[in-house]
């Protein structure tokens, strides 16, 4: 085999890192457009071009999702185990949310009636807002710890079930988080409608930005700060070779405070990605205010890159540490799958991503142009 | 100790959502291959009715696609909200093919579908040939890849459980692709699901011919059905995946319980055409046997065995025996001894370890049980036989019903008289509903006969499952209802509605509904000229 154990074992924590940001700045973008489609589409003909100006993508993007979950279930089988058994409800609430899309953007402008149409753009709003609050509080968790343990044969038992699970969750740093996630994908939406959208809406997105971006800015800075004086992190102590065979019951960790900056004491470089985090919004903001969209919408994916990176840099490397049994914390280098398994997957992605990316070009640019209320009118039975 | 009713909501909740999702993924996989045809007619031809006719199924087609797409995502996160450690025991094998399934297929079809619905002014003819086609590749693919991953469920090869890791682990990821239970299953499924497209163009098409409208429409569609129809229908017969049932144990049981084949009769074995299988007794009532045909059927020979489930049970206890010794040994290497006998005992009773572990939902410790308690742990390895029977029974006879439909359909346009076979047609009406009750048995044939096992021989049903409540599965069962019925209301209602439309709905003017009253009636229904 090409690559060592240990090497693979981090090409894979950069992969599905990568695989999230690729989530978050394409079907991120369109969750942020899902957010703003009732406030910046004042009538029917607007919310349409605002929906048509992702309809022909968002489904192909939504697979970002799926494959950065599949990704997980085979790179990190434990994490996947854990993770969405024990986040059990706020799962169900992602998912049901989600629902909404693909049944909200086919059957919407299907049929006339308003209150019909109205429905749905809510529904379209629950199904980008719910799941990108709910992945920013799952982060904010995921620093914190979350409390869980293995069995002596690796089953993961969650310390509270149902609705008792859940309310912790909901703690004020991961709150914190997940407005993060919502106003920094509501920035990338509105930076994607001030490109595709009739001008009328572009305007106003252009004002989302101005009101949101420094809003993303201030409160990952406050998000910074908690962690730098009020969040223990974790360290491990004892660590079996990181080429060993997978089990988390090997090495021993201790909760520390911070632990969460190690990374950026040992690599200064790391520090890139909170400073890209803090300013990259704030660029965004005057990209956009001189019009100059399709930079924006980079400038905005790097700061989303920026952001995430941060939250995985913190972590690192640490995935999910266990604030009950923190031996029991899964990492890259015991929650991950056998050697021949991230053998095959490095080598899937390795062949397959480039086509991805090559047709997933290929049909943004075949699909190019401004979307016009005109427009719409003109196609009215064949757009969404 | 294992909680019952957990376990059976568990099981409840997964069934329900994957036989719900199974409703909207065969017509996709067939539709699409349907549109690829009728497009590729209107590229050479140019004529502009198989544009309209392409629209008008590709309507169709996405409406009964959302769902498809919505209800897949249940399935993406069913594995680990529920069953989180069959997720840990076995995602180094079965994640990687539903990881590739995303790379290679779902990304294909998915980016490709909104340009083949919303692309029409965007793309040149050609172009929007080439993106219908690619979304058929993608479709399909994510088939394979998803049959690939069940396959291995039913025969786990390409792998080995590892004490250290404790979970199975990939050996060779070509044994898992090249699973031959897994070539079967996939040209058995995905011919069920052209079968159960053309159902539905043909059913709604009839419709249209018995109402007398939209004539040259609906007896091209109806052509196209006929033939794809006719083609699928014959390789889901003679494809069936009966030659799969010879590989791993859980495929002898599946054959074995759908035969209600209680004792091995010498070969070539006869075949039970009906009768009424009897789970307690053992035997089955009433049974009309035809002499040899199982023996021909399931083992392509003359001199092939078909083993009895008596047999079968009677060599699952002492599998199991053979179980206890490698679950103790396994609790030893976990608890850190590592001694030389301790692993030569574990390496030599290891293929066992799953039907050691089928004690478990009985007695906390294998090593405890008794007698009675592995016969009562054998005599639970195998599903309840009238199931299966009955399921099987059903499902091949619906598959000898559609081909004669098709022939007969493909008989009489042929003789171009299909117009004034009224019963034919209102047969064919009528039978819209047939390949989804067909299909949803089929399903129940494959998942449900592979009871007590999660995986095969190797992971029990009830210790796959996540360390939840039932409070919790009670909520997430109601949420799943609750939407899904709402859901399928109106999937029904838009179905329904546009169907009854029919081309109509396209707002082309040349059709039925727009030409009630107008004019253009002069015109005979669909044959306007292009603009």
């Amino acid at each position: 085999m090409l690559l060592d154990y240990e090497t693979l074992k981090f090409v894979w924590w950069i992969l599905v890192g990568a695989l999230l940001i690729g989530f978050a700045i394409t079907d991120g973008m369109d969750m942020g457009v899902g957010t703003l489609l009732p406030f910046l589409g004042k009538n029917d003909g607007e919310r349409r071009v605002i929906i048509n100006a992702i309809a022909p993508h968002w489904d192909g993007n939504q697979v970002w999702l799926i494959t950065a979950g599949g990704a997980i279930f085979a790179a990190w089988p434990s994490v996947y185990a854990a993770a969405f058994s024990g986040f059990y409800l706020a799962m169900l609430l992602v998912l049901f949310a989600l629902f909404f899309r693909p049944v909200g953007f086919d059957y919407r402008s299907k049929i006339e009636d308003p209150r019909w149409r109205n429905a749905w753009d809510w529904g379209l709003f629950a199904g980008g807002t719910v799941p990108a609050l709910i992945f920013g509080v799952a982060f904010g968790n995921l620093l914190q710890g979350v409390p869980f343990h293995l069995d002596q044969f690796l089953r993961p038992h969650y310390d509270g079930t149902f609705i008792w699970a859940l309310i912790p969750l909901l703690n004020p740093f991961a709150l914190l988080a997940g407005l993060i996630s919502v106003a920094m994908l509501a920035v990338h939406g509105a930076t994607w409608l001030q490109l595709r959208a009739d001008d009328v809406i572009a305007e106003r997105a252009k004002g989302t930005i101005r009101m949101l971006a420094p809003f993303v800015t201030v409160a990952f800075a406050l998000a910074g700060l908690w962690v730098y004086f009020g969040i223990d992190g974790y360290r491990i102590v004892s660590q079996p070779p990181l080429d060993a065979a997978s089990n988390p019951l090997a090495k021993e960790v201790v909760r520390a405070p911070g632990a969460l900056m190690d990374i950026y004491a040992a690599y200064p470089i790391a520090m890139l990605a909170p400073v890209i985090g803090l300013i990259g919004p704030l660029l965004v903001w005057g990209l956009t205010s001189i019009n100059r969209p399709g930079f924006g919408f980079v400038m905005s994916g790097l700061s989303m890159t920026g952001i995430i990176g941060t939250a995985g840099l913190s972590m690192f490397p640490f995935i999910m540490p266990s604030s009950s049994q923190p031996n029991a914390s899964l990492t890259i280098w015991d929650a991950t799958s056998s050697h021949l398994t991230l053998t095959v997957m490095f080598w899937a992605v390795v062949i397959f991503l480039p086509v991805v990316l090559a047709y997933t070009v290929w049909a943004y640019a075949s699909m190019w142009g401004k979307i016009t209320v005109k427009d719409i009118e003109a196609k009215t039975h064949d757009a969404y | 100790m294992i909680d019952d009713t957990f376990v059976e909501l568990s099981r409840w909740q997964f069934a329900s959502v994957a036989m719900y999702h199974f409703i909207f993924v065969p017509l996709t996989l067939g539709l699409i291959w349907i549109l690829v045809i009728i497009e590729s007619v209107y590229v050479m031809t140019g004529k502009e009715i198989y544009r309209d006719m392409t629209k008008f199924w590709g309507k169709l087609f996405a409406i009964n696609f959302a769902l498809g797409v919505t209800t897949g995502l249940t399935m993406e996160f069913q594995f680990g909200t529920n069953w989180s450690y069959y997720s840990h025991y076995v995602g180094d094998v079965f994640g990687a093919p539903l990881a590739i399934e995303g790379l290679m297929a779902f990304f294909l079809e998915s980016t490709f579908v909104g340009l083949m619905i919303l692309g029409w002014d965007k793309l040149t003819k050609r172009q929007h040939l080439a993106v219908t086609f690619m979304t058929a590749l993608g479709t399909n693919l994510s088939a394979l890849w998803i049959l690939v991953a069940n396959a291995w469920m039913q025969n786990p090869v390409g792998s080995e459980f590892s004490a250290e890791t404790m979970r199975m682990e990939m050996t060779s990821f070509w044994e898992v692709v090249f699973n031959p239970v897994a070539q079967v299953k996939f040209i058995h499924t995905a011919a069920a699901g052209y079968v159960c497209a053309s159902v539905f163009v043909i059913g709604i098409s009839a419709w249209y011919i018995l109402k007398g409208r939209d004539l040259a429409f609906a007896k091209r569609s109806f052509a196209v059905a006929a033939g794809f129809g006719l083609a699928a229908s014959l390789s889901v017969i003679v494809l069936g995946d009966e030659s799969g049932y010879e590989l791993g144990d859980v495929q002898k049981v599946k054959l074995a319980s759908i035969e209600a084949a209680w004792d091995t009769e010498p070969a070539p074995a006869g075949f039970t055409l009906v009768g009424f299988p009897d789970d307690k007794k053992m035997e089955t009532q009433y049974a009309v046997r035809i002499p040899w045909v199982l023996g021909l059927i399931a083992t392509r020979s003359l001199d092939g065995q078909v083993i009895g489930l008596k047999e079968l049970i009677a060599l699952h206890e002492k599998r199991i025996r053979s179980g206890i010794v490698a679950y103790q040994n396994l609790v030893k290497l976990r608890a850190g001894d590592t001694s030389e006998p301790v692993k030569a005992a574990f390496e030599q009773h290891k293929k066992d370890l799953g039907y050691g572990l089928l004690l478990k939902r009985y007695v906390e410790n294998p090593a405890d049980a008794d007698d009675a308690t592995i016969a009562q742990a054998a005599r639970h390895s195998i599903p309840s036989v009238p199931y299966l029977f009955w399921s099987f029974r059903i499902m091949v006879a619906l598959g000898f019903f559609f081909l004669l439909t098709f022939a007969l359909s493909f008989y009489y346009l042929a003789m171009n008289s299909i117009q004034r076979q009224r019963w034919l047609l209102w047969t064919l009406v009528l039978s819209i509903p047939l390949p989804w009750l067909a299909m949803e048995l089929g399903w129940l044939v494959a998942e449900y006969g592979r009871q007590p096992w999660a995986i095969g021989e190797v992971l029990p049903t009830f210790l796959a499952t996540s360390a939840l409540t039932v409070n919790d599965l009670i909520f997430s069962i109601a949420g799943y209802m609750l939407f899904y019925t709402f859901l399928l209301v109106i999937e029904l209602y838009l179905m329904i509605k546009f169907a009854r439309l029919g081309p109509s709905s396209l707002h082309t003017g040349r059709y039925y509904h727009e030409q009630r009253g107008s004019a253009k009636q002069a015109y005979p229904t669909g044959f306007q000229p292009a603009e």
